[in-house]
């Protein structure tokens, strides 16, 4: 037996992630029972299993505790301002159109303050792979409530619960032209995990909303208990229906929870309407761009 | 493994089997792995790591199936793991004072 009374552990072992991990940034800042880790944990997995070569992959997160996750990851990623996730990842994409551009970030960060580039660039179709976390608050800052905060919820400035009506994240980006919709629990990890892969490998803007426990604010704040009373909820509660009508995804404070695969089509992207546009107007004076290896070396 | 009924080809077909690794003190004693495992492999130890969590310990290892599932929800990457050819063997101890 070893000190700990357990004999399982064995330092020399290697997590099969370890490659895709920064493990000098590990162990993370994330609270005991927090989801973040567990959908990191997922796409990691999922960008494991693509097979798509490492150097042609970038994360990109906004601010938030769900914004450390591209400080976390062995890849190259961005870690940039607060909202901007989605803005800097179209000029990764825009600027080097092999690249596979995966965006971790939280409901604040995406869908509040940078709302207004995520209906944009659902509406242009721009080939990104959006892992949205929502925990329904701005848990980095203290849990004030936000526009993905449920009806009732209490937060740091909803003292006697929000009053506002949340959006519906999947209905709003399926609305707005996303072509790739899924939205899973932190307790469904393989469903999550089997949707990144599929959105890794879909063409255009894809957005994966995650219900993700924050133990620390919104749990406590509503007596909830902790992540793990959360994910309890979320077994209860959750019932799969793929190709619903994002319409009826609607959530509520502690209430049924629809989650699956809703939209999966097929859409001209961003770069494909520009190059078909500018090549009927300029015929062979149109050149698409293909990235910087077509600079001095490459051409 | 126990059956409700047993399959017709158990003996040509054995069921996966795994052996479970916990970095102990990586673990912040979420206890999503314990609850989730399909086959109850994990239970609470009733020791403290070196941050003051309890990390799950592997009370039977013969039931692993080596489904990942432990591996895909730990938040804090503490656990794994990784499929063991003869079921019949016992699992490995590693000793460490
Ligand atoms: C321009 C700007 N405004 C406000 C902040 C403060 N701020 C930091 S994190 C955060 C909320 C993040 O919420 P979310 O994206 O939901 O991430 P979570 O912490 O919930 O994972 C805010 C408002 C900031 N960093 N920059
Ligand atoms: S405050 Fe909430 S979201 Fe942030 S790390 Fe803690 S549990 Fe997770
Ligand atoms: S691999 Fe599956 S069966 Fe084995 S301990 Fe992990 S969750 Fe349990
Ligand atoms: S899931 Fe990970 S962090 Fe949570 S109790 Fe298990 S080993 Fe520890
Ligand atoms: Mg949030």
């Amino acid at each position: 037996m070893s000190r700990l009374g357990t004999p399982f552990l064995d330092r020399n072992e290697h997590h099969p992630l370890e490659d895709y991990l920064r493990m000098d940034r590990i162990p993370h800042i994330w609270c005991p029972t927090c989801g973040l880790g567990t959908a990191l944990n997922c796409m990691l997995h999922a960008i494991k299993k693509s097979g798509i070569p490492r150097q042609n992959i970038a994360v990109v997160s906004g601010i938030g505790c769900s914004g450390r996750a591209a400080g976390y990851v062995n890849l190259d990623s961005f870690h940039t301002t607060h909202g901007r996730a989605i803005p800097f990842a179209t000029g990764l994409k825009l600027a080097n159109p092999k690249l596979k551009v995966v965006l971790f970030s939280g409901d604040g960060d995406l869908i509040a303050i940078g709302g207004n580039h995520l209906i944009h660039a659902a509406r242009r179709n721009i080939d990104l792979t959006v892992i949205g976390i929502n925990n329904f608050n701005y848990a980095m800052t203290g849990g004030q409530f936000g526009p993905t905060t449920p009806e009732k919820a209490r937060m740091t400035t909803a003292p006697y619960g929000s009053f506002e009506h949340p959006f519906n994240v999947p209905f709003l980006v399926d609305s707005c032209g996303a072509t790739y919709v899924a939205r899973w629990t932190a307790l469904h990890v393989r469903h999550l995990t089997n949707s990144i892969l599929e959105a890794l490998h879909h063409k255009g803007f894809s957005f994966i909303e995650v219900i993700s426990p924050c133990s620390t604010v919104y749990a406590r704040r509503n007596r909830l208990g902790d992540g793990l009373d959360l994910l309890k909820y979320y077994h209860e509660n959750s019932e799969i229906r793929n190709g619903i009508n994002t319409r009826k995804c609607d959530i509520t404070f502690q209430g049924r929870l629809i989650v699956g695969k809703f939209v999966d089509k097929e859409k001209p992207t961003y770069s494909d309407t520009m190059t078909k546009s500018l090549s009927e107007a300029l015929g062979d004076r149109y050149v698409p761009y293909q990235g910087p290896m077509q600079g001095k070396n490459g051409d | 493994m126990k059956y409700w009924r047993k399959p017709l080809d158990t003996d040509r077909v054995k069921p996966p089997h795994g052996e479970v690794h916990i970095v102990i003190d990586r673990c912040k004693g979420c206890g999503f792995c314990i609850t989730y495992c399909p086959r109850q492999v994990l239970e609470v130890s009733t020791h403290f790591n070196r941050k003051g969590y309890h990390p799950p310990t592997v009370v039977h290892p013969e039931a692993c199936v080596n489904c990942g599932l432990c591996e895909t929800i730990c938040p804090d990457f503490a656990i794994w793991s990784t499929p063991v050819e003869e079921p019949e063997k016992q699992q490995k101890v590693t000793s460490e004072k």
